[in-house]
């Protein structure tokens, strides 16, 4: 069974945000990873980019296919994992924990739009 | 059984100073070519004698799989038979000698097959024209979005930047777009995975005057025939944008339907597919395009030549081999063919689509999943038993994609005993999970790293040198 943190807010498309003041960490979920599979490549966007709710910033790579990240909130990169370049293994081991970039949200109405926990536990069942 | 020395590299089985030819005495004295043509740097190749030469890729080449060797049901790959006599034509000294620069008064017999493939697939087809300069599917992808570009383009509407793609189809589809410099728009699939016409109608009215073209694949990735065609084609028409048919599929099409009279405008033809000859392992492949009345016009200029035009002889002697009669058998035998595993298999196999398929279709993984065998073993443990594995994790639509395609060639026994075996293998994720974990048992290599393949590929000997260095 995939992990489901609970505070975090969750996409359809299964990438989690998780907020801390002005900032939000971006990653995909336990859900994604366990999909995926073994992820061998993670193509990031730059510091200073911008990123917009719905649409592609960057793509993760897995032995199975490659999946393009969508931004759940609209924002500016203000860094990006770079663990994860070296070694994009790491979200296998722990999703939640290695996040693929930090923005600064431009939007927190935006926040509303996507899905708790519960929604998002409830959401993978029925994938 | 395979000789284990000459089956290692050629580089390590290369010992200094022998040789395996000699060179007739220089007879231009001292002449030497000028400086910047010489090399820096020696050359560095495997010395080796004829005979260990020919026994290491004699070997080598018993480690290879191909549709010679056994079933080989590669879900979107169209793995058909290739015919030896299509060899024996292409072979044909007057075929195989003669140069693109000769002058044309000795190339007509050349040129008169290529117009009557053309005429043969035009009728096929249901399009008017085609161009053979394409050397192969996604060549051919790229250059029918090029004279779809070209067509807006001249006629001064430059706006229409936008191919709509289907969620589920290949994805060579939104790569050509990309690299034609024009944007791809996802349109969604219904639940039994045809295209959303009503999502398709959300995208044509809000951006129908930039939409360029629609790309299809018909009979669809999941094997399905889109039904809705008349009105898909009807709605980007009446936006102004053309319908681009990916030839991906066009096996069980052959001799039911046509995509021209479909709607589409331009297509390409995997001949190396649909047309039996040689595919996989890099090509040579081709694929031309077709194009309704008009468009001719706007091809765009790709290659100086005819593509590879020992692959048109192999498709032009299947077309004659089979004649318009048994032509029109070639699309209902595959699709009978693959019905019968589909339906054979059902109970051990998750079917996540329950209709009647077209060439082929996708299992969503093993029925019972409680094992925690996954697609990717039971993939594995069929090279066991001698059978080439089907597509798998493709399409995305599906978790533990399956997608089996038989082809029409495959005869029932052959079937009977592909579908044996895949059940073995359902027993065996029960009984014997462990077996499924840890195959191929009986390959020359087992289960290989693709983590690392990835992630960390050696693929020159230069490459494998300094690594084992470093």
């Amino acid at each position: 069974m995939a992990k489901v943190i609970e505070g975090l807010y969750y996409s359809e498309s299964h990438e989690f945000i998780r907020v801390e003041g002005d900032f939000g960490f971006i990653g995909i979920t336990d859900f994604a990873q366990k999909a995926l599979g073994n992820v061998v490549y993670v193509d990031m966007p730059d510091v200073d980019d911008e990123v917009n709710a719905g649409e592609e910033f960057g793509a993760v790579e897995s032995v199975k296919a490659a999946s393009d990240l969508i931004s759940p909130v609209s924002g500016t990169v203000v860094e990006v994992n770079e663990a994860l370049e070296d070694e994009p293994g790491l979200i296998n081991k722990d999703a939640f924990e290695n996040w693929i970039i930090k923005v600064e949200i431009s939007d927190k109405n935006e926040l509303a739009d996507l899905m708790n926990a519960q929604a998002y536990t409830e959401f993978c069942e029925k994938q | 059984m395979n000789n284990r020395l000459y089956g290692n590299l050629i580089f390590e089985l290369s010992v200094e100073g022998r040789k395996g030819y000699s060179l007739p005495k220089n007879q231009f004295g001292n002449y030497q070519l000028p400086e910047e043509a010489r090399r820096k740097a020696e050359l560095e190749l495997p010395q080796c004698d004829e005979l260990t030469v020919v026994r290491h890729y004699t070997n080598l080449s018993a480690n290879n799989f191909g549709v010679d060797n056994g079933f080989y049901p590669l879900g979107s790959c169209t793995m058909k038979y290739n015919p030896k006599i299509n060899e024996e034509m292409a072979v044909m000294p007057q075929f195989q000698n003669i140069h693109p620069e000769q002058p044309e008064s000795t190339t007509v017999g050349v040129r008169t097959l290529v117009e009557q493939l053309e005429k043969a697939l035009c009728e096929i087809t249901g399009l008017a024209h085609f161009t053979f300069k394409p050397y192969a599917g996604a060549h051919g992808e790229l250059t029918g979005l090029m004279t779809i570009d070209n067509y807006h383009r001249q006629k001064g509407d430059l706006k229409r930047k936008k191919v709509i793609v289907p969620d589920s189809a290949h994805g060579t589809n939104p790569a050509s777009a990309a690299v034609c410099g024009l944007e791809v728009v996802e349109v969604k699939s219904l639940s039994d995975g045809t295209v959303d016409v009503d999502d398709l109608k959300r995208i044509v009215e809000e951006q129908g005057e930039e939409i360029a073209a629609m790309m299809m694949t018909n009979p669809n990735t999941l094997g399905l025939f889109e039904k809705n065609i008349p009105a898909i084609a009807d709605l980007i028409h009446q936006a102004g944008g053309l319908m681009y048919y990916d030839g991906a599929n066009l096996n069980p099409m052959l001799g039911v339907c046509r995509p021209g009279d479909m709607g589409f405008d331009v297509m390409h033809i995997n001949l190396h597919k649909t047309f039996s000859t040689p595919h996989g392992g890099g090509g040579p492949g081709a694929g031309p395009v077709g194009v309704r009345e008009g468009l001719q016009d706007f091809f765009p200029f790709v290659s100086p030549y005819q593509g590879n035009f020992g692959v048109m002889v192999k498709a032009y002697a299947y077309i004659l081999s089979l004649g318009k009669e048994h032509i029109a058998e070639v699309g209902p035998l595959a699709t009978l063919n693959a019905n019968y595993i589909k339906e054979s298999l059902k109970d051990v196999y998750e079917l996540p689509i329950a209709t009647n398929c077209c060439h082929e279709f996708v299992f969503d993984g093993l029925k019972d999943k409680s094992t925690g065998v996954t697609t990717m073993d039971v993939a594995k443990r069929l090279l066991d038993y001698g059978y080439h594995a089907p597509t798998i994790y493709f399409p995305l639509l599906f978790h533990e994609s399956l997608m089996i395609e038989p082809t029409e060639n495959e005869s029932k026994q052959t079937i009977d005993g592909f579908i044996e075996v895949m059940r073995a293998i359902a027993d065996e994720a029960r009984t014997n999970p462990q077996v499924l974990k840890e195959a191929p048992h009986n390959t020359p290599v087992g289960r290989v790293d693709d983590v690392l393949a990835a992630t960390h590929p050696v693929v020159t000997y230069k490459a494998l040198v300094e690594d084992k260095e470093s």
